[in-house]
């Protein structure tokens, strides 16, 4: 589904700040893969969506959706196929458009062709959508995103990144910014909509525990490489405790992520 | 009574150009200088087209203009990546040379004599009722039209990228396209209203769209006092009843010679400048009785 070859990426070239992001990352995804993404901040993770998104263009090496080389396409066309769901609930929401409004912009691209924004048969399928969410936003779709709380901004957004079917869904920590209730509840709507529609996800946590529960496999990435890549069995046995010593043994330093030390 | 119809008529034509400020300013929340220009350039196509014999034809080719100016400073914001306020100001100070080109190198061009929308409505309602009457259809049908168009998802998209850019990217849509067609709305609307008032003052001036962002911004900021800030419609709606309300203020703060006719733009700009600063302002007091009240109580 996702194949990314040999790429590269390096900030501020030629600076006292040029900073390696990414180093010949290869990575192949099937389709239908949940693939859990673990590793220390800064580690390229995030730069790693961002250059999938199209957020900058890589300086080498390349990318490919399902049959095409989408390296050189712009991030608003990857978008068509890619979701992509960030940890600040802010982001994902036009705040002073309703529920209703914002659903349909994230539609556009796979509605049915109509000159009206807010029709009858959309609004049907966006309620019966948000109600699967079960927070009550079905009767509330009139209402400004802005007014919502963060947990029922990043449930909508969900909706938004997965409402038009696309290949790709990318989390980055988005669950991150919200307190342990919800995003026990965030998490759960996730898988919910991911194995409904077989939706081929990567999704970064900073939590391991999740990170070996959840999804089919787990990769874990150091100074913009992929240090390790388990699935299957190797995966199942896997404890946190003895990825944290790979980790130190690995790369001759501590894991020492006060966030993955609270986790 | 002569003095408040004729600040309502202004008030009409000069909402067409509060109904553009309010799409550049308040939909696509984007600071578009091109409207002191786009003023200018629909009063010279206005009037160029109107000499010629097609007063009709003068509002649609001022629109038209109006709607290629807002193009290019869309096309400086976007594809060049120049600041928006920049691009503004570069289009506007470029539309000055092409204002008095289209007006043949004269700085202003007189329309008295020929035909205007307005002469023609005379011929059909006399007296100044006609003119109210086509000033307030004319206003009526700006506001329908485009409470229309930003229902649909071409508007929405206007809409979401002037409220979060970043997700309409995310959602497949180029938002370079919605600013396009936000900043050609807007200017068009802002040109349509100069092509208007160049035909109710029978004359077309380069110097007089200067000052008028202020006035457009001032015109929104007044109508949203009066009605909040609510909906697309309602906004829209609202701006246009905050020009109106503008335009006799001004009539009858002149009229008790409360300030001189020159005085009419530091007017304005305070206006807003007043309307801007007052949720910092009302801030301030709070955090000031704030720490009064804990300084009264660490005393104790």
């Amino acid at each position: 589904m996702l194949e990314l070859i040999k790429i590269s990426k390096t900030f501020n070239p030629g600076t006292v700040n040029e900073k390696r992001a990414l180093n010949k990352v290869s990575l192949h995804l099937d389709p239908g893969d949940f693939v859990t993404i673990i590793g220390s901040n800064g580690a390229g993770k995030s730069t790693l969506f961002n250059a999938i998104c199209g957020s900058f263009y890589i300086d080498s090496g390349s990318i490919l959706l399902g049959k095409r080389n989408i390296t050189a396409m712009p991030d608003y066309k990857r978008a068509y196929d890619i979701g992509r769901l960030m940890q600040d609930p802010m982001k994902g929401t036009a705040p002073s458009m309703t529920i209703e409004e914002n659903l349909a912009l994230a539609y556009t691209r796979k509605a049915s062709r109509s000159l009206f924004a807010l029709n009858k048969t959309d609004s049907e399928y966006f309620r019966e959508l948000l109600a699967s969410l079960d927070l009550g936003l079905e009767d509330r779709m009139k209402t400004k995103v802005g007014n919502l709380s963060g947990g029922q901004r990043q449930a909508v957004t969900l909706l938004m990144c997965t409402i038009a079917e696309p290949k790709l869904l990318l989390l980055d920590e988005h669950t991150a910014a919200l307190d342990p209730a919800t995003q026990q509840k965030i998490l759960k709507i996730t898988m919910d909509i991911v194995s409904e529609a077989r939706i081929t996800t990567m999704m970064i946590t900073h939590d391991i525990k999740t990170a070996l529960l959840l999804g089919n496999r787990t990769i874990m990435m150091d100074e913009g490489e992929i240090i390790l890549d388990i699935k299957g069995e190797e995966r199942k046995g896997m404890t946190v405790e003895e990825l944290l010593t790979y980790y130190s043994k690995e790369r001759k330093k501590q894991l020492l992520d006060d966030r993955i030390l609270l986790a | 009574m002569t003095l408040l119809i004729g600040s309502i008529q202004l008030g009409l034509l000069y909402a067409v150009m509060a109904l553009g400020v309010y799409i550049t300013f308040r939909i696509l929340n984007l600071p578009d200088l091109t409207v002191d220009g786009s003023f200018s350039l629909g009063m010279a196509c206005a009037a160029w087209v109107t000499l010629s014999g097609h007063p009709v034809l003068a509002l649609f080719a001022a629109g038209f203009a109006g709607a290629l100016a807002g193009c290019v400073t869309a096309l400086l914001q976007t594809k060049f990546r120049i600041h928006p306020i920049l691009s503004g100001i570069l289009v506007m100070t470029g539309l000055y040379t092409v204002n008095l080109g289209i007006m043949g190198g004269k700085s202003n061009l007189s329309l008295v004599g020929g035909s205007t929308i307005f002469s023609l409505i005379e011929g059909l309602v006399p007296g100044s009722g006609g003119k109210t009457l086509l000033s307030l259809i004319l206003c009526s049908l700006m506001i329908l039209l485009l409470g229309v168009a930003f229902k649909t998802r071409t508007g929405l998209a206007i809409r979401a990228t002037g409220d979060n850019e970043e997700m309409v990217r995310s959602s497949s849509i180029n938002a370079d396209i919605p600013k396009f067609i936000g900043l050609a709305m807007g200017n068009a609307c802002v040109a349509l209203s100069g092509a208007l008032i160049c035909h109710y003052q029978m004359f077309s001036d380069v110097s007089s769209g200067s000052g008028m962002v202020v006035i457009g911004l001032a015109s929104v900021i007044i109508g949203e006092a009066i009605f909040g800030r609510r909906s697309v419609t309602v906004g829209l709606l609202s701006a246009a009843v905050g020009s109106v309300a503008y335009r006799i203020i001004i009539a009858f703060a002149l009229k008790i010679d409360l300030f001189p006719a020159y005085a009419l733009k530091l007017i304005s700009a305070v206006i807003v400048v007043v309307a801007l600063s007052l949720p910092s302002i009302k801030a301030g007091f709070k955090q000031r009785k704030m720490r009064r009240e804990a300084t009264n109580q660490s005393e104790l």
